[in-house]
């Protein structure tokens, strides 16, 4: 029997990117806001720059929720799904924030309207057969005053490419106009990474510093990035990097209108029988306790939110709640972030000490930067090379055909060449399709008894063609800066569990397609709202973390503007 | 070997001087007593490297470590194999002086728990093989048997009649190419990399928390010395602790 406990406002699940983000916005306007987080609080003593324990041992994904909620994959509805791997997210207060790359992109405009930029500049007939992709309800205009207020409130690092039209060559050409400026200048580059840019400049390419959270100056009284090397899949040992768990989440509990309750394992939302939502269940170890709100904010995983609503089966919501048109798990897909390229270059690069969102990024080749008259597919690739190395990944690097994998041969090709390669990330557009989807498991499930999610998923056409053709470009510049050897991954097969996941729960204003409507709420339920990668259902050619949080502030906004109609 | 116990909170930089020492004492020739991680050292030893009681003898065979985990025959034949991966050679010091088998020991009695069966079963398989395919034990083969011997386990090859490998022998050969590479270049802290030879080797500038402007521009120089100490000689940083995982993720950001 769950013990009820004392009612709240907004409960809000999961605490990272988004519910850490949505939380100050309603703390502020007054409203009393539990989150709920499954994970525990860390602090920078828990940071150590730490190899084998942050990357070989996958610190970050080891003991907790998640990674007992692995989902099972398989291609086509024909195929068996199985779990491989691990979960690649991590329940903590701030969530996965805590040690990812922190690239903090725009979407360009384009992303907004892939439908009606492809039909009026190339025809319909250029949608791809079988995808189910909608121009977003609103432009990139809607979402600019929030992607800038989120810019400043976690404070982002880069170089501004248009500020209300007015071009600056040193940043992005092809951006969206921005109303101000970064709040703290691009993260600095090395020696190699100038080296890059000139190789793309003499192509005929404008490479220009990506955007980071992380501090590049002291910022809101804490430290500037330290480029310690350790920043990948590792927390920031001097809270340079802009997590919620150091920037929005202290600020929101300060108000004292917060409680952020950790170990929290949520399993159930609430409906009464008007179809509403009353609240929420979870267990705090062998506990377990309702806790009711005016308002429930899902704001887990794309995964999570997915099941969650799936596995709230009730009398109004027999299929999931907000599931009667059938769209819960619908328009899902991982972002194409494989089909690397690699190279080695004939000198030391001197990147042991940096991180992951330190690099030159190349959007020539990005949605539709360049004419797709000629070519197979719509869409494209942002090329992204950064600094990033540690000793055991350095040793571990391929040979590219020069030398044996073991042996003292083996042993004088990396001394030579442990600093001299280097590995390119290339985000490329991604398509929703319409056998593309989660659904629950019909056998596999956590500890607890409850279904894990499966995906069904393969990248299509479109995705492939995109892949070859950004890889072509990657070796380009590569040999451009004298690269001596490239060698290219495959072009990618089956969508597998990422930290680009999309879609599940889709916005958009069409009740038959979309699970919730522009302002990130529910078509079918009135007081339960979405936040996350979940309700996006374009990728465009970057990490959606930005994006993601942009929403969850305008969701809120929206929410304490409106408290009153929307909750009573 | 009483005078092993040491008070519970013997600081990290004292190990590091004592592992040092006692892998100098090694390199001497002097029956060794090494061991960082054989040291009880807060909560992360009792994951990283249970002390056990009747495991402090150095090995009869005569290796270089007293091993809680690995038999004396299997540390000899994973020694061995160790040696021929990265060996010594006029480059420079390789696996053995690194530790990268006690590295390798002290994980099987915590994170690397779940491969224990992996390797008695792999090493075993590996001894049975040499014999029925080259006729001696491992170590008693010639270099070049030898390394024919690990190219057959590297690429699946070495099956056979009683050979016994789980699954196929470059799945063990991967685990333990894998396993020696992080006893090589991994922290010291983990109990291989000793001396930091690994880091050496590779020219890794070593663990830093703050690299300044200045510090990149003497890297890129060439000026920059290397800087040998782990990430816990820090007093910054809680010690370390995973558990069994290690599952493969994707991309990270």
């Amino acid at each position: 029997m769950a013990t009820r406990l004392p009612g709240t406002d907004v409960v809000i699940v999961g605490l990272g990117a988004a519910g850490g983000v949505a939380a100050l916005p309603l703390a502020e306007a007054g409203l009393d806001v539990v989150g709920l987080e499954a994970g525990s609080r860390l602090t920078r003593r828990d940071f150590a720059p730490d190899e084998i324990r942050n990357n070989v041992r996958a610190w970050p994904f080891a003991v907790q929720k998640c990674a007992n909620e692995v989902p099972t994959l398989r291609r086509t509805r024909s195929d068996t799904a199985v779990q491989r791997g691990g979960h690649p997210m991590m329940n903590a207060v701030g969530g996965t924030t805590l040690h990812y790359w922190a690239q903090s992109w725009r979407l360009n405009p384009w992303d907004f309207r892939v439908i009606a930029e492809t039909t009026q500049r190339y025809g319909a007939s250029r949608i791809p057969d079988g995808s189910t992709v909608e121009d977003w309800p609103f432009s990139y205009e809607e979402l600019e005053p929030y992607y800038d207020r989120v810019e400043h409130e976690i404070g982002v690092s880069g170089q501004a490419g248009n500020i209300d039209g007015h071009r600056d060559p040193r940043g992005n050409p092809f951006e969206g106009p921005r109303k101000r400026d970064y709040p703290m200048p691009a993260l600095r580059w090395t020696g190699f990474l100038d080296k890059m840019a000139d190789s793309a400049r003499s192509l005929g390419w404008q490479p220009f510093p990506g955007p980071a959270a992380i501090n590049s100056r002291a910022y809101q009284g804490r430290s500037a990035c330290m480029y310690h090397g350790f920043c990948n899949k590792g927390g920031c040992h001097v809270d340079a990097k802009n997590s919620p768990a150091v920037t929005t989440i202290p600020r929101a509990e300060a108000t004292g209108r917060l409680k952020v309750v950790t170990h929290a394992h949520v399993r159930q939302i609430e409906t009464d029988n008007q179809g509403k939502v009353t609240g929420v269940t979870y267990i705090q170890g062998r506990e377990e306790f309702f806790q009711p709100a005016r308002f429930v904010l899902v704001a887990s995983y794309t995964y999570e939110n997915a099941r969650l609503l799936l596995m709230s089966k009730s009398r109004a919501f027999p299929l999931g709640l907000s599931n009667n048109h059938s769209q819960v798990g619908r328009h899902y897909f991982s972002h194409h972030q494989g089909a690397g390229v690699t190279a080695l270059f004939p000198y030391d690069l001197h990147a042991w000490y940096g991180l992951p969102a330190q690099g030159i990024a190349i959007d020539d080749w990005a949605d539709d930067n360049f004419d797709h008259s000629g070519l197979d597919f719509i869409g494209g690739g942002n090329l992204w090379v950064y600094s990033d190395r540690r000793p055991i990944t350095a040793a571990s690097m391929s040979t590219f055909g020069r030398a044996p994998t073991w042996g003292s041969a083996w042993k004088a090709f990396v001394k030579e060449n442990a600093d001299r390669t280097n590995s390119a990330y290339i985000q490329k557009t991604t398509l929703p399709y319409e056998t593309n989807y989660l659904d629950l498991d019909p056998i596999v499930t956590d500890p607890v008894g409850d279904p894990v999610i499966r995906i069904t998923a393969e990248y299509k056409q479109n995705e492939l063609a995109i892949a070859d053709f950004l890889q072509a470009k990657m070796e380009r510049w590569y040999r451009e800066a004298g690269a001596i050897e490239v060698i290219r991954g495959g072009l990618g097969g089956q969508m597998g569990v990422t930290t680009h996941a999309y879609g599940g729960t889709r916005m958009g204003d069409n009740p038959e397609t979309n699970v919730v409507n522009r302002y990130g709420l529910s078509h079918e339920i009135p007081n339960l709202g979405i936040l996350g990668a979940s309700v996006m259902g374009t990728s465009g050619a970057r990490n959606p973390t930005l994006t993601v949080q942009a929403l969850a502030w305008r969701t809120a906004e929206h929410l304490a503007n409106n408290w009153r109609s929307i909750v009573e | 070997m009483t005078d092993q116990k040491r008070p519970q909170l013997i600081s990290r930089r004292a190990l590091l001087r004592s592992a040092g020492a006692a892998s100098a004492a090694a390199a001497a020739g002097a029956a060794g007593v090494p061991e960082v991680a054989a040291l009880p050292m807060e909560t992360a030893e009792t994951t990283l490297a249970p002390t056990s009681e009747t495991s402090q003898t150095t090995s009869s065979v005569g290796s270089r470590a007293a091993y809680e985990h690995l038999t004396a025959e299997e540390a000899e034949l994973l020694e061995a194999i160790a040696d021929q991966l990265i060996p010594a050679d006029e480059i420079g010091p390789g696996a053995l002086a690194a530790g990268a088998v006690v590295y390798i020991d002290r994980s099987l009695g915590g994170a690397l728990a779940d491969t224990r069966d992996a390797y008695r079963g792999g090493l075993a398989a590996f001894d049975r093989y040499c014999r029925s395919s080259r006729g001696a034990p491992f170590r008693e083969l010639s270099y070049v048997d030898q390394v024919s011997a690990l190219i057959d386990v590297e690429t699946g090859a070495a099956t056979g009649a009683g050979t016994g490998f789980a699954g196929s022998s470059a799945a063990f050969f991967g685990m333990v190419r894998s396993h020696v590479l992080q006893g090589t270049f991994g922290d010291p802290y983990y109990g291989g990399n000793r001396d930091f030879v690994g880091w050496d080797l590779i020219k890794y500038p070593g663990v830093r928390t703050s690299v300044w402007p200045r510090l990149q521009t003497q890297l890129e120089a060439g000026d920059l010395a290397p800087n040998h100490r782990s990430a816990y000689d820090s007093e910054n940083f809680e010690k370390a602790v995973v558990r069994a995982t290690s599952r493969g993720t994707s991309h990270g950001d």
